[in-house]
């Protein structure tokens, strides 16, 4: 590609596709999308063959059809008797569940690692590299299946709780029960609720929406406005008179006294679970798959987050952290404008990365039985119909939006903050 | 006049530092008792850690290795008077199964040939290890894959050297004919020659050659390959022609071909968006689909075409990471001595590109070797697979944490030990001295 050659006089031949350089890449190009095309006609060519052969054809109106089955851990509400269609909202909400809490608790636990890791306390720093080393040595999947037996061996049973003199007791003055069907944990209640209100109502992607949590929602929301308007007028002070207002208390209360007067008049308290029979009833209950997973799969990530973490804060070099406290920065400052800022550019891709990771990993929960997409749309809804394209075809297209616009996301930010370079 | 007081001649000897500065106690002062709050770290710590071991170690460490059975390693501990749920561990599956473990249903009285096939890698690999000693082993290594297929599958020698004849005939047309017939003819041919050889010809020559001489080992079917063995064949074979494939693509990302690049950042994006589950859905559902009607194609064979595409997106992206860190000027100075693209590529960029992505290829290995257990979701007898059936058998019912710690070492082991390698080679490439 380093030179042109010199223009051929007279009229144009055919040997000058591939000789000249001016044309040898638009032939080269062009024979390449040529064979991609011969590719993809030969195998969606095959697959009508091979799909007229069994009788089957294309479509998707299967989704509408009765599902048939039930699924033991669903956001919204449904039944057997609902649609494929519906399965398998179920189960994208589930994916997204799982995905969530997995991401918070492997970012939590991961700066927390990764800093430990730096620790100048010896055994703290090995206990924290056996662990890393540990989780990023060993598969996923056999980790999620080690949690998930400790949930089912180790955990007391609901029966372990009765008695005079149970083997089991409750955590957290008698809120949180731990037992091998999974954990209950208080569900919030309302004794004045302000209603429902349903979407879509009929069809298969209705879902209801609690008016006291939008009202909660409001609330805070309109706390963290106010709260971010007394922040710049402080620093708009701050930068007039050198100054800063002490502004601490007055932020607190916007953002926690609303929310809280709205749920006073909601009249909110915690449902607690209770033993009753054979099993705990009331509150929210979590299954054991559930918690294996989002372990599992946090921990699991968070040995990754932990070494960025650490390589991000290793990145900056000492000489900020000195130049900004001769400045007469405090420390905590120094930390906030000066460390962060830079140690975040380089730790927010790969923790991204990691977060996709972590999303695409939650298909593991076919293995020990939580019902994500993976476990509604490809397994049971792909063996009662029998469509092996249509349902692998969806799901590998809800994993490829959830990813690209995890990905944008993170392009966007990426742009924000990154170096201007000359 | 000033009178200078006091003017010392001699130099006072070296004192010793304070003891609590030195030795053990100097050690445990800074690193594990600086300031109350260390102190309290390192106090919770170790009782974090006596806790672990005490209720781990009388567990663990119980002589029954020659339990039969479930119940019989409970006899042998009730022996010992150790009742319960957790009175030992019963080592006796290992003992067992372990073979199991590492070559599935695979005929026991040839493990020999697995087992030869596992050395061969090394001595395959020694070229790559240590290129200074045994450079000259590079025939060996790529004549290897098709030792391997030989001795793990059996069958007639004759199947897989006409596959390496066909690889053979390209090279020759490639050497021999680029002079009469100019380069870009004889990488046509090249290319041609060798797939019309595997269509028409191979397998008739083979047929032939087999009644004549069969040459043939027992041969073994895929659904016996399994444990440990299925994850090395199924991650090596993913490990090698992913790498490859992966250059290729992180080029294909970079070019200024536009179609070209269309397609290559197509199949990455693709590949990277989707969990390699469904991938490995459809090498066990679908590709039956797409292939002509009749088409008999061996699933373990499917699930690692799939694993290695999946590997090679991952791979191109580290790659590019690698391209995108070299400085301008070594394109330029490639350029400037007037080497055409491929040349630079080979003699100036890759070489530095793939050093600085030893770190991120070596972290691809190992993941990739991590996912082969995936492959029990789609009924491949791996490890994890086993170990669920070994629970189906009535003296092992109830078994679990010995057969997760037994498979967990291994991978650690495997794992670790390919993490430290990479480490040892960045410091070996190392050429910027700090």
């Amino acid at each position: 590609m380093s030179s042109k050659s010199a223009p051929v006089q007279g009229g144009f031949r055919f040997s000058q596709l591939i000789y000249d350089t001016r044309y040898r890449s638009n032939t080269i190009q062009t024979v390449a999308l040529i064979a991609l095309m011969a590719l993809i006609w030969w195998l969606v060519n095959n697959t009508l063959t091979n799909l007229e052969a069994s009788g089957k054809g294309l479509g998707f109106s299967f989704l509408t059809e009765t599902s048939g089955y039930d699924i033991n851990q669903h956001l919204l509400e449904y039944d057997a008797r609902d649609s494929h269609l519906r399965a398998s909202l179920i189960g994208v909400l589930n994916t997204l569940l799982l995905a969530f809490m997995g991401c918070v608790t492997a970012t939590i636990v991961g700066v927390f690692v990764g800093v430990l890791r730096l620790s100048k306390n010896w055994l703290i720093a090995r206990i924290m590299t056996v662990y890393i080393e540990m989780f990023r040595n060993i598969p996923v999947l056999l980790w999620i299946l080690i949690v998930f037996g400790v949930m089912i061996e180790i955990m007391p049973t609901p029966r372990d709780f009765r008695g005079d003199n149970p083997a089991a007791s409750m955590m957290l003055f008698d809120s949180v029960a731990i037992t091998n069907r999974g954990i209950y944990i208080p569900e919030p209640l309302f004794s004045r609720p302000i209603g429902d209100v349903s979407f879509f109502p009929k069809s298969s992607m209705r879902f209801d929406v609690s008016l006291e949590l939008v009202a909660f929602l409001i609330a805070l929301g309109a706390g963290i406005f106010a709260s971010g308007r007394l922040k710049r007028r402080a620093d708009r002070i701050q930068n007039e008179t050198g100054d800063r207002p002490t502004t601490w208390w007055q932020r607190t209360v916007c953002v926690v006294v609303l929310p809280v007067l709205v749920l006073i008049a909601c009249g909110f308290h915690l449902g607690y679970p209770e033993l009753k029979g054979f099993n705990f009833q009331g509150g929210t209950y979590m299954r054991n798959s559930l918690i294996a997973l989002w372990l599992a799969l946090s921990l699991y990530t968070a040995a990754f987050i932990a070494e960025i973490v650490r390589a991000g804060i290793m990145a900056i070099s000492k000489g900020q952290t000195e130049a900004s406290l001769a400045l007469g920065i405090s420390p905590g400052r120094t930390m906030s404008l000066v460390v962060l800022p830079q140690a975040l550019r380089v730790i927010i891709p790969p923790l991204i990365s990691h977060y996709l990771n972590l999303t695409k990993n939650s298909s593991l929960a076919i293995a020990v039985g939580y019902m994500d997409i993976t476990g509604t749309l490809m397994g049971i809804t792909l063996n009662v119909t029998g469509r092996e394209i249509e349902t692998v075809l969806l799901v590998m297209l809800i994993y490829l939006s959830i990813s690209l616009s995890i990905s944008a996301v993170m392009n966007v930010y990426n742009n924000r903050v990154k170096l201007v370079e000359r | 006049m000033a009178q200078v007081a006091y003017v010392r001649h001699k130099m006072l000897p070296e004192q010793t530092p304070p003891p609590n500065s030195v030795g053990t106690i100097g050690w445990l002062r800074t690193n594990l008792f600086s300031g109350w709050f260390n102190t309290l770290l390192t106090i919770v710590a170790v009782l974090l850690i006596f806790r672990l071991l005490a209720n781990v170690l009388p567990w663990a460490l119980v002589p029954t290795w020659g339990g039969t059975s479930l119940g019989n390693c409970r006899e042998i501990l009730q022996e010992m008077g150790r009742e319960g749920h957790f009175a030992g561990a019963c080592w006796g599956v290992i003992r067992e199964r372990w073979l199991q473990l590492f070559f599935g249903f695979y005929p026991s009285e040839i493990y020999w040939r697995p087992i030869l096939a596992f050395f061969g890698l090394f001595v395959a690999l020694s070229p790559i290890l240590f290129p200074e000693h045994a450079f000259r082993l590079i025939g060996f290594s790529a004549i290897y894959p098709f030792i391997v297929v030989y001795l793990i599958w059996g069958g007639s020698i004759w199947g897989p050297v006409m596959a390496l004849l066909g690889f053979v005939i390209g090279y020759m047309v490639l050497k021999f004919l680029t002079e009469p017939l100019g380069r870009l003819a004889a990488t046509i041919a090249a290319f041609l020659l060798p797939v019309l050889w595997w269509l028409f010809l191979a397998s008739p020559i083979a047929g032939t050659f087999a009644n004549v001489l069969p040459l043939a080992l027992q041969p073994v079917e895929s659904a016996k390959v399994g444990g440990f063995m299925l994850a090395f064949i199924i991650g090596v074979t993913g490990i090698a022609a992913s790498l490859p494939i992966g250059i290729v693509l992180a080029l294909g990302r970079r070019s200024d071909l536009i179609i070209l690049k269309g397609i290559c950042v197509g199949f990455i994006e693709f590949i990277r968006g989707v969990p390699l589950i469904t991938l490995l859905f459809v090498a066990s559902t679908l590709l039956n689909i797409f292939m002509p009607p009749g088409t008999k194609f061996d699933l373990v064979l499917r699930v690692t075409i799939m694993v290695t595409l999946f590997s090679s997106a991952y791979m191109a992206e580290v790659i590019r990471g690698g391209l995108a860190a070299l400085s301008k000027g070594q394109y330029e100075a490639a350029d400037s001595l007037g080497l055409d693209y491929w040349q630079s590529q080979r003699l100036i960029i890759m070489p530095q590109a793939l050093k600085i992505s030893i770190p991120g290829i070596v972290g691809n290995f190992i993941g990739l070797f991590k996912d082969t257990t995936l492959v029990s979701v789609i009924a491949l007898w791996d490890p994890i697979l086993l170990s669920t059936n070994i629970r189906a058998d009535t003296n092992w019912n109830g078994i679990l944490w010995e057969l997760y710690g037994f498979i967990a070492v291994v991978f650690f082991i495997t794992c670790f030990s390919m993490s430290r390698y990479s480490m040892y080679l960045e410091r070996k490439l190392a050429t910027d001295h700090r």
